[in-house]
């Protein structure tokens, strides 16, 4: 699969030049929520911490980015700090639990975080949404990304360096470890590794990133509302986790944009139908796909 | 004479089932010893208690004169308390050198800093360097054993581990445990007691978490509060 990375790498630069604004401005969105999935497989896929919950240091990053400063890298940092704290405050809550427990405990995350925002007026203005953000520049001195097709190139670089980032840590010995404690955690203690810790540590970061998507939100949207953090999107997110293969980071990107594919732009051909189009996704993901992954995984081996 | 695991008075029950009741067991430093018992008698419970992944209802437990008792398993571990599991414990997605690097890694300053060691200990074993998930259940044992040493411990608790080999790995294992270096301090739990023979320089015999008698192997096997201790949940057993 690794001679796919450049040729989607030139298609995804190439793409504003070629698409309308509507479809820049959904390619943007791909991405955005794409990143957040890449924090869900690092958890889900990685860790082996199945999560319906991050939603909320998105929601979280998001709204701090929107009331930050208007350079891109000052709201970026602001929404990476606030998704990690806010990962942090509930991190006592999520990496004691396992399995099934771990994913009905970030259910109730997200959807206490998408309460708040719905209730914390002056902040989120609640459930009208808060707009008018205006455009950052990534940089003191850059222009203002006021096209959708500066916006979508500016969320393009983020999420390639955070990706290349993330997958680089994942290939050396801390992305063993998480591995390690999501195969056989009792070996692990056996072998004097703090499994608590390197999960802690996994969760903060992967709030991190999810904080960071929300700054990009801000940035491509220019509108954020409660309903961008709900619990429909935690599902889509989890689903295009599951398609990309859980424990690619990568993939989950790709997952997603298939998600959002489905979601957007096959239900417009269909229309009223979009609802049926992603059930009808989400049985293959669950049938198919490990058949087709073994497989593959066969073929080659 | 101090030991280098002293374990005193040492209980745990689970509701009303006494699984192990006030047992004292004292293993110098090179020691191997090994610890048999009709099913039931509560040789795993030991273990698990001694590698501190569940907690006694009452007594003490000193590791190389520290109180361990109430550390977790992790904390064990990097003290040198190594463990071999029942069911080989591997990480199916990792490679063998891997496996073996990560093991070692919190006991010798990381994972890279592990891999020279963990390749010396890979080219020692018959397998190969590929994904652990696909190695046999004989080779998942070898490799748990070179992820154990990778740890360098003080004490390795190896929980019946022969057990689901074939004639040949079980013969590979009978000769990778008795080249174990004597700085290794070996608790061995076996239902084959050809091996714990061979193996041990002294036997502690349990049933029904009660302790029974401690001797050496030729002793054990004399012993006839033993042979009837055995006689009386596993007819079949020979001692």
């Amino acid at each position: 699969m690794k001679w796919l990375i450049a040729p989607a790498l030139l298609a995804a630069v190439a793409a504003p030049w070629l698409a309308d604004p509507y479809t820049t401005a959904t390619l943007a969105r791909i991405l955005v929520l794409g990143l957040v999935a890449a924090s869900v497989a690092l958890l889900t896929g990685v860790a082996g911490l199945p999560t319906l919950g991050q939603t909320a240091p998105f929601a979280a990053g998001a709204y701090a980015a929107a009331h930050s400063s208007s350079v891109g890298v000052v709201q970026l940092l602001t929404a990476a700090c606030v998704g990690a704290a806010f990962a942090a405050l509930t991190t006592p809550l999520v990496v004691y639990a396992r399995g099934v427990v771990v994913l009905m405990i970030t259910l109730a995350i997200g959807e206490l975080a998408v309460t708040a925002a719905s209730r914390w007026r002056s902040v989120t203005g609640g459930t009208d949404g808060l707009a008018g953000m205006a455009s950052p520049r990534p940089l003191w001195g850059l222009p203002v990304l006021d096209t959708d097709r500066a916006r979508y190139l500016y969320a393009l670089a983020v999420v390639g360096i955070v990706l290349c980032v993330v997958v680089l840590l994942l290939r050396g010995p801390a992305g063993m470890y998480l591995r390690g404690c999501r195969d056989d955690e009792a070996r692990m203690r056996a072998s004097g590794h703090p499994v608590n810790a390197y999960l802690a540590i996994a969760y903060i970061a992967a709030g991190a990133i999810a904080g960071l998507a929300g700054s990009l939100l801000v940035t491509t949207q220019q509108y954020l509302s409660p309903a961008d953090f709900g619990f429909d999107i935690a599902a889509l997110l989890l689903l295009g986790v599951v398609i990309g293969g859980a424990g690619s980071v990568v993939g989950a990107i790709a997952g997603t944009a298939v998600v959002l594919a489905a979601r957007d732009w096959l239900s417009g051909l269909l229309p009223g139908r979009g609802p049926l189009l992603l059930g009808a996704l989400f049985i293959v993901a669950a049938y198919a796909l490990p058949r087709l992954r073994f497989r593959l995984r066969s073929a080659v081996t | 004479m101090r030991g280098l695991l002293e374990v005193d008075a040492l209980t745990r029950r689970y509701g009303s089932l006494v699984a192990l009741d006030r047992i004292d067991l004292r293993i110098g430093e090179g020691e191997r010893h090994a610890v048999i018992g009709p099913n039931g008698a509560g040789k795993t419970t030991l273990l698990d208690l001694v590698a501190g992944v569940s907690r006694p209802n009452g007594g003490r437990i000193r590791f190389a004169g520290r109180d361990v008792t109430r550390l977790g398993p992790a904390r064990r571990a990097r003290l040198g308390v190594g463990r071999i599991h029942q069911r080989p414990a591997v990480w199916p997605s990792l490679s063998t050198l891997d496996n073996i690097a990560v093991a070692g890694a919190r006991h010798r300053g990381g994972y890279r800093r592990t891999l020279p060691e963990a390749r010396k200990l890979l080219s020692s074993l018959a397998i190969p360097d590929v994904t652990a998930a696909r190695l046999s259940h004989g080779q998942r044992r070898q490799l748990e054993i070179a992820m154990a040493l990778a740890g360098r411990p003080r004490l390795l608790l190896l929980d019946e581990p022969a057990a689901g080999l074939s004639a040949v790995e079980f013969s590979q294992l009978s000769a990778v445990l008795s080249e174990l270096p004597r700085t290794v301090t070996v608790l061995l739990v076996e239902h084959r007691l050809d091996l714990v023979y061979a193996l041990a320089d002294r036997v502690t015999v349990l049933r029904d978490g009660q302790y029974v008698a401690t001797g050496t192997p030729d002793e054990i096997r004399a012993s006839s509060t033993v042979q009837s201790a055995y006689a009386a949940r596993q007819p079949e057993a020979v001692i």
